[in-house]
């Protein structure tokens, strides 16, 4: 069998919230081992399209191919079984429970689901959880926040919320992550942190969906950028054709510059 | 030195379990302290409570869900244990484990359709549901023996061996409990029990993890409800008799309350917060007179300070706070420690 270059194909993908169109008909693909950045000013329907990926709502009409089988209107947590992770735009962590724990919840499919082996704390489920433990401190590791593994979540600095979150998202090792805004509300120093992440995982051969408002950033970190505007998908190609492409700059007039 | 480092490692490393075999050993001399029948009835009680409730802030501590109808459940095992074992002639094991059998299915029956609404559905439906079962209880005469109840029902015995005093009984029920309390922990400390924590603070999070949102509530509520049965059967091997008094909407509601004062999602702060609401009436006749009023105000005063409840809000507040003044001390280090 062939292994298609395009780990998704989204085609026709259409959703109305109380008869507004959030996305007319959005057709685009994304290759394996790359980063699609997904641009758009405020409203364009970024969110909505990443909602619609994760299973978190369904979408009106439209395919959402993923590894060649329709995703479109899957359950949530069966989306992520098939090994999709991603992150908000407004944080969801669960603040009362550890950074580490956090991050654990990352690895909810891999820590197995039967109620009655976890009432009975099983030999298997011992060593089960006590090598997701070292995955998932790994990853913390990795994502630079080890020495806060004991901290409720509650407590840390948006910045590090903002990578717990991006840790719990890659801790499962995800075939295809969506990133929703990692660096809006950051300072330069940790957008550059997270940009560095960005690059990291991609290296490691990680598919994303990057869903950014910093320019410079979406500029330095993509592959290939999809436009949005009003649901619509208005433009595509590498980042530097994107950037000289004139309907984009239209529909960024007067609200954003370009010129990173 | 080594040695005692490996020992320190095993306590750490073994403290859930450490701590369940101290309560047993504690439990298991307790009868030589507390040796009037009056005080050792009042620890059973405590044990029997301690099984429901446990059962019931799984529900609305790691769930995030509510039930104002365990007293019902409650209600329905001692009822199925008493009418299978007085008027059938039962053998009363197996009469045990069929009332939870079915129980679990009601359970199932009730929370299918209402645990996939949000919001107060849950509340009104297992509100109604604990209404209409106590009033089975007080009018279906020829099978529950109306608000009078059904006596005669035999205690339980293990090999010819009968649980027939208060403090054979205090082993058997407080077996049972630690069976429970263990049973809790190890839920707890799973995948499942961190999707439950999960999903109680955040469902949208948690379903994009890979949590069954829904399946994981109905098992818990099923589980609670099973808790609840098994408790309500001991209750009526125990007492010998049951009647509709003691599984009211009103019980349920103080058995929220010693979920509130133990604290959301604790299962060690249920044991204080069942022992406290069971103890305080024994004790002080006043407690006993204004009992309504003073539970509600328990349940206002800790919910409107402590949403979390008593037990947990007090260690989560200094969780918290120790947390933020470690980051404020720069004890651990700042985020550029990439
Ligand atoms: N759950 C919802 N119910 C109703 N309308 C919604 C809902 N979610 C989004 N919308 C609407 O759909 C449109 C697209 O919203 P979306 O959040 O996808 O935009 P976005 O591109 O992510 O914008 P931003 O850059 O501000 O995050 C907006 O007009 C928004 O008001
Ligand atoms: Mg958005």
């Amino acid at each position: 069998m062939r292994v298609s270059k395009n780990l998704l194909e989204i085609s026709r993908l259409s959703k109305r919230f109380g008869g507004l169109p959030a996305l007319s008909e959005v057709s685009f693909r994304a290759a394996r081992g790359q980063v699609t950045a997904l641009i758009g000013p405020n409203g364009a329907g970024k969110t909505t399209l990443l909602n619609c990926l994760s299973g978190v709502i369904k979408p009106d009409a439209g395919e959402i191919l993923f590894d060649g089988a329709n995703i479109a209107g899957m359950s949530a947590p069966r989306v992520a079984r098939l090994g999709i992770s991603r992150t908000f735009q407004n944080l969801r962590l669960f603040p009362r429970l550890s950074v580490l724990d956090n991050v654990l919840c990352g690895l909810t499919v891999q820590a197995g689901d039967s109620f009655l082996e976890a009432l009975l704390r099983l030999p298997g489920l011992r060593n089960r959880e006590r090598r997701l433990k070292l995955t998932a401190l790994e990853a913390l590791n990795t994502f630079g926040l080890a020495d806060k593994a004991a901290l409720p979540a509650g407590v840390l600095s948006y910045g590090d919320k903002k990578r717990v979150e991006m840790a719990r998202a890659f801790v499962s090792q995800p075939v295809l992550t969506l990133l929703d805004e990692p660096v809006a509300g950051l300072n330069p120093e940790e957008t550059a942190q997270i940009a560095g992440l960005i690059r990291q995982m991609r290296m490691y051969g990680k598919t994303m969906i990057l869903v950014e408002h910093d320019m410079e950033m979406v500029m330095g970190v993509s592959d290939q950028v999809v436009v949005l505007d009003g649901g619509c998908r208005i433009a595509a190609g590498t980042p530097d054709e994107v950037r000289v492409n004139p309907l984009v700059l239209e529909a960024y007039l007067g609200r954003m510059s370009l010129t990173a | 030195m080594r040695g005692w480092e490996r020992a320190k490692f095993f306590v750490i490393r073994h403290r859930t379990g450490l701590a369940v075999w101290v309560l047993a050993i504690i439990l298991l001399l307790t009868p030589l302290v507390v040796n009037n029948p009056y005080n050792l009835g009042i620890l059973n009680l405590i044990g029997l409570y301690v099984i429901v409730v446990l059962g019931l802030n799984l529900f609305i501590g790691y769930a995030g869900q509510i039930s104002l109808g365990h007293a019902a459940f409650f209600g329905l095992g001692a009822y199925g244990s008493a009418v299978l074992t007085a008027g059938y002639n039962f053998p009363a094991w197996p009469a045990m484990g069929l009332t939870a059998a079915v129980l679990a299915l009601v359970a199932l029956a009730l929370g299918v359709p209402t645990l996939r609404l949000s919001g107060h559905y849950l509340a009104m439906a297992t509100l109604g549901f604990n209404y209409v079962v106590h009033g089975v209880f007080v009018q279906w005469d020829a099978v529950t023996g109306g608000p009078a109840g059904l006596s005669g029902v035999p205690p339980l015995s293990i090999l010819g061996f009968a649980f027939n005093s208060d403090i054979k009984f205090h082993y058997l029920v407080w077996t049972c409990a630690l069976a429970a309390l263990t049973l809790c922990l190890n839920l707890v400390r799973s995948g499942v029990g961190r999707g439950l924590a999960a999903l109680a603070q955040d469902e949208v999070a948690a379903a994009t993890l890979g949590v069954n949102v829904q399946r994981d509530k109905v098992q818990v509520f099923v589980l609670s409800a099973v808790f609840a049965s098994v408790a309500g059967s001991l209750y009526a091997h125990y007492f010998g008799y049951v009647n509709p008094d003691g599984f009211s909407i009103f019980k349920s509601l103080d058995l929220v309350i010693m979920v509130v004062v133990g604290g959301m999602g604790s299962i060690w702060g249920t044991l204080f917060g069942v022992a406290l609401i069971t103890i305080l009436p024994h004790f002080l006749e006043f407690f006993e007179t204004y009992m309504d009023i003073i539970h509600g105000l328990i349940l206002v005063v800790i919910l409107l300070f402590l949403p979390q409840g008593f037990v947990s809000g007090l260690v989560d507040y200094f969780r918290m706070r120790v947390a933020k003044r470690r980051l404020k001390l720069g004890a651990v280090k700042g985020n550029t420690s990439l």
